[in-house]
């Protein structure tokens, strides 16, 4: 059988147009391209080469060794020096021709102390108009060691959210150590040492159950008959109790 | 018009065609091969010995390297200190849809009614949220990219400009990216963006450049309650084993099978 | 904005460009479906219109990539999809697979179709148009009955592989949004499914529109059997077009999954004017009355008229039916972005009018495939029917 001439015709133009795309592809595909995947492995290495900003705490601490330990004994051991002072590395290569900033005023500290209800619970909070107002935080919290100038009396300098909530329910007059027992070690190591919680139905009882001796304007129930089952606070919130 | 009157140049058969066609057919595919042999060879390319790793990292091993990150909901603070240093880190533009990683705030009030908001990102910290009814759940999600096992985005990547390295971090080559976007549509968590001005895609490298000097990503570094933690995912002594052992964790939108590798703790059912 | 977005969602990646290329990619799947009823089916009446069909589809084929490369960011490593294609990515195969149509379906359709007019107006034609003519038929001028006899055999079989290969073509298409778990807008199996039908619809209809406007320009009377036949055949891809969307529609509604309330939202808010207005009345159900009434094919049609009144209701449901058919491929790319991934918010598309995306680039275009059908009509007239009649 003879092959057609449009056969050979179109046969030599695809031919020819699959040849300049082999030679094409074998003169513009990188050099590393399939090496490790289906990408150009030279990539990981112009990466990997960028250079950084941030020393990392460790550089400061080859220098600043004293401050370094004296951060990791207090308040602050988790918060690196670049916190505060900015990314350093151009003072790591140069330590005498740049100098790391440090904020001094107000405005720096709040970024993580002032209150917000979102924050979790015992993160120490401030109202940063309320306190000490005009008076840069340094002035009593030494950055690298931060304690209150004095052990805070009030749990809501942690807890504000709880502190705030309170102060507008039917508890408000109630301190917070009227149910909970706080050991002075709690104020040093929060997480480790924590307070006390009422453990039945009856402590609650000591106001709210009938005949009861306490408050006379606490709201009485038959404790044998309130949904005996539950505890209180499964369905009282004790910082805010007309909520459930 | 005469069939035969044609002027050109190449040969036209009249008539039947004769067999001599056949035999002209084969000598020419005979000659193209043999001129094409050293073009196909060297479109074969042998394959080059495997690269090192990233050349100039001394002692550097990818392959002994897996990486993740845990976050921990409980402990951040919404400070937003770690995405400031990440946009000072890696260049991002400092605007306010343009970021490696972010942090969400989610409101859930008394009524179940949930609030999401992420001003700037969360360069800034946050204001007082903007509720007047009573909060019932208040919480910051710092988020960035998964540097997923099963990566969607480089799956759809057409001309394999992003890609996983063996170490497990999934990277974008500037140079070989044609800025089509696809990834930036296939990623599940909104972790890639389009850069503004090299108009290729961009997204966190868990600050690779980092991590080949033993360094740990500008975003744990700074973050000051340890909230978030970074290791490796296999069975190697890092803290990111401590924290998957002790934590029950989560990771985002697990149902797209998309196995990420950040791992929220004490993550809240409301968070996408 | 309005609820919550992620940040970087803020602006949308893909843009009208974007809205532009599944369209104009579907104006080229229907055309040459239509050329293949003629070619495969032996339908004859649409006769008249199926080298128009073959030339519509070439020229908007030739201009589809232009979206693509005005929307890349770097449009000059675009050659990296055929180099080094991630086998893994829809958006890479479809390079080849618009390669493979390009050369392979509709150029060597186009080829063997005219070869044997390319030869005689060779020889009839001077100067430059006679080079050109001769470098077309890529010397081959065998112009006996057996070679002719090849051609038409030749073409026929293109014109079956033509037929998987124009559905590829579109279908890939939507199986590059439907294949994005990340989108719920996007992600489903009856996306490619509902692509293909739509842009067998859209085809159709332009190729209506071309037909009747170039008889127009010519001033020869309109075949009206050919343009009944195309009428009814844009009714019966309407109808089953219609049925993929509603089914997608109720689908959703039924199993009413997470994203079902964002997505409403969209809808109520964003697209009621895209996708109520503009895809379902205008795009669908006024055309889709007009010619259910008015064609004569469907059961002597519910209501009887003349031909002109006829020719004035196809061309008017034509354009309702191409407006609609943009409407829908709006919707999915365009639909698709306005919506966070967290669910929880949705964001706006500002159209530009001028830059290299904008209202002015898009029209432009639209516009250029009709120019190059323009100069394809001069260098190869449909209208000369010697290899057909032979047939």
């Amino acid at each position: 059988m003879k092959i057609p001439q449009q056969v050979v015709r179109l046969g030599a133009v695809f031919s020819v147009a699959i040849a300049a795309l082999i030679v094409v592809r074998a003169l513009l595909v990188p050099e590393t391209f399939g090496d490790l995947g289906h990408y150009r492995a030279a990539a990981i290495d112009s990466i990997a080469a960028h250079p950084k900003k941030y020393a990392g705490h460790q550089e400061c601490a080859a220098c600043h060794d004293d401050v370094a330990s004296k951060r990791a004994a207090g308040n602050h051991r988790g918060v690196a020096c670049e916190v505060c002072h900015g990314p350093q590395q151009a003072h790591v290569d140069a330590p005498l021709d740049v100098k790391p900033p440090a904020p001094r005023d107000r405005g720096f500290c709040p970024l993580c102390h002032a209150y917000n209800p979102s924050r979790p619970t015992g993160f120490p909070q401030i109202d940063p108009v309320a306190h000490n107002p005009l008076q840069p935080c340094i002035t009593c919290h030494d950055p690298h060691a931060p304690v209150p100038p004095a052990v805070p009396e009030e749990c809501g300098a942690c807890h504000g959210q709880i502190e705030r909530q309170k102060a507008l329910s039917h508890h408000a007059n109630l301190s917070c150590v009227t149910c909970h027992q706080v050991p002075q070690q709690h104020k040093v190591t929060p997480r480790v040492v924590r307070p006390t919680k009422p453990t039945d139905r009856a402590f609650c009882g000591r106001c709210h159950a009938e005949g009861a001796s306490g408050r006379a304007e606490a709201p009485r129930i038959d404790l044998a008959e309130h949904n005996p089952r539950y505890l209180c606070w499964q369905c009282h919130y004790p910082h805010d109790p007309k909520t459930q | 018009m005469n069939p035969d009157d044609d002027r050109s140049g190449a040969p036209l058969p009249s008539g039947p065609q004769p067999a001599v066609d056949r035999r002209r057919f084969v000598e020419n595919a005979l000659k193209a091969c043999a001129a094409g042999c050293p073009l196909i060879l060297a479109a074969i390319r042998l394959p080059a010995a495997v690269a090192q790793g990233p050349a100039g990292q001394a002692g550097y091993d990818p392959t002994e390297h897996l990486y993740g990150m845990g976050i921990d909901i409980q402990r951040c603070i919404g400070c937003g200190r770690c995405v400031a240093a990440c946009k000072a880190e890696n260049d991002v533009p400092l605007d306010d849809h343009h970021f490696n990683t972010w942090v969400e705030r989610y409101v859930i009030d008394d009524n179940g009614e949930v609030t999401v908001d992420s001003p700037n990102g969360g360069f800034d910290g946050f204001p007082q949220p903007d509720t007047e009814s009573e909060i019932r759940r208040t919480f910051f999600v710092p988020k960035l990219c998964n540097h997923c096992a099963n990566p969607p985005c480089v799956q759809v990547c057409p001309v394999g400009a992003t890609f996983i390295t063996p170490d497990g971090v999934v990277l974008v080559d500037d140079t070989y990216c044609i800025g089509c976007r696809y990834c930036i549509q296939a990623c599940p968590y909104g972790a890639r963006w389009f850069h503004p001005t090299k108009h290729v895609a961009a997204k966190c490298t868990l600050c690779y450049h980092r991590l080949v000097k033993g360094l740990v990503p500008a975003c744990v570094e700074v973050c000051p309650t340890g909230a978030r933690t970074f290791g490796e995912v296999e069975h190697r002594p890092t803290p990111l084993a401590r924290f998957m052992r002790m934590n029950e964790v989560q990771v985002l939108k697990p149902h797209l099978n998309t196995r990420p590798k950040v791992y929220y703790a004490n993550l809240d059912g409301e968070v996408r | 904005m309005q609820g919550y977005i992620y940040p970087n969602e803020f602006e949308l990646q893909w843009s009208l460009l974007i809205v532009l290329y599944p369209y104009i990619t579907g104006l080229v799947a229907g055309a040459f479906i239509l050329a293949s009823l003629e070619r495969v089916f032996n339908v004859k009446e649409v006769q008249p219109t199926y080298r128009l069909a073959l030339l519509t589809a070439l020229a908007f084929l030739l201009v589809a990539p232009l979206p693509l490369q005005g929307h890349l960011g770097h449009p000059e490593r675009s050659y990296e999809i055929f180099l080094t294609p991630n086998r893994q990515s829809a958006m890479a195969m479809f390079g080849f697979v618009y390669a493979w149509y390009l050369a392979v379906v509709l150029l060597l359709e186009i080829w063997f179709d005219y070869r044997q007019d390319m030869v005689r107006w060779a020889q009839e034609a001077h100067g430059a148009r006679r080079w050109l003519y001769r470098v077309l038929t890529l010397g081959a001028t065998d112009v006996s009955p057996g070679a002719l006899k090849f051609d038409d055999a030749a073409g026929r079989w293109i014109t079956i592989i033509g037929i998987p290969s124009a559905f590829l073509l579109h279908g890939y298409v939507g199986f590059i949004f439907g294949s994005v778990k990340a989108n719920p807008w996007w992600s489903s199996v009856l996306m490619p499914v509902v692509f293909l039908f739509s842009a067998i619809v859209s085809g159709i209809a332009l190729v209506l529109i071309i037909y009747m406007v170039t008889s127009l320009f010519r001033s020869r009377p309109v075949d009206m059997r050919c343009l009944d036949k195309l009428a009814s055949f844009l009714f019966y891809a309407m109808i089953v077009d219609v049925s993929l969307e509603m089914l997608d529609f109720v689908h959703r509604l039924y199993e009413s999954e997470e994203s079902i309330t964002i997505l409403s939202q969209m809808i109520e808010s964003r697209l009621f004017i895209s996708l109520i207005v503009l895809q379902l009345v205008v795009g669908t159900l006024i055309p889709l009355g007009f010619l259910g009434a008015f064609s004569p094919a469907l059961h002597r049609g519910l209501a009887r008229g003349s031909d002109e009144l006829r020719r004035l209701i196809y061309l008017t449901s034509a354009v309702l039916v191409e407006i609609g058919i943009f409407s829908i491929r709006w919707n999915v790319v365009i639909g698709g972005q306005l919506f966070s991934k967290s669910l929880r918010g949705l964001t706006v598309y500002k159209v530009e009018l001028l830059g290299l995306e904008g209202l002015a680039m898009t029209i432009a275009i639209m516009a250029l495939p009709f120019l190059i059908l323009w100069i394809l009509v001069r260098v190869l007239p449909p209208w000369n029917v010697a290899a057909q009649d032979a047939r």
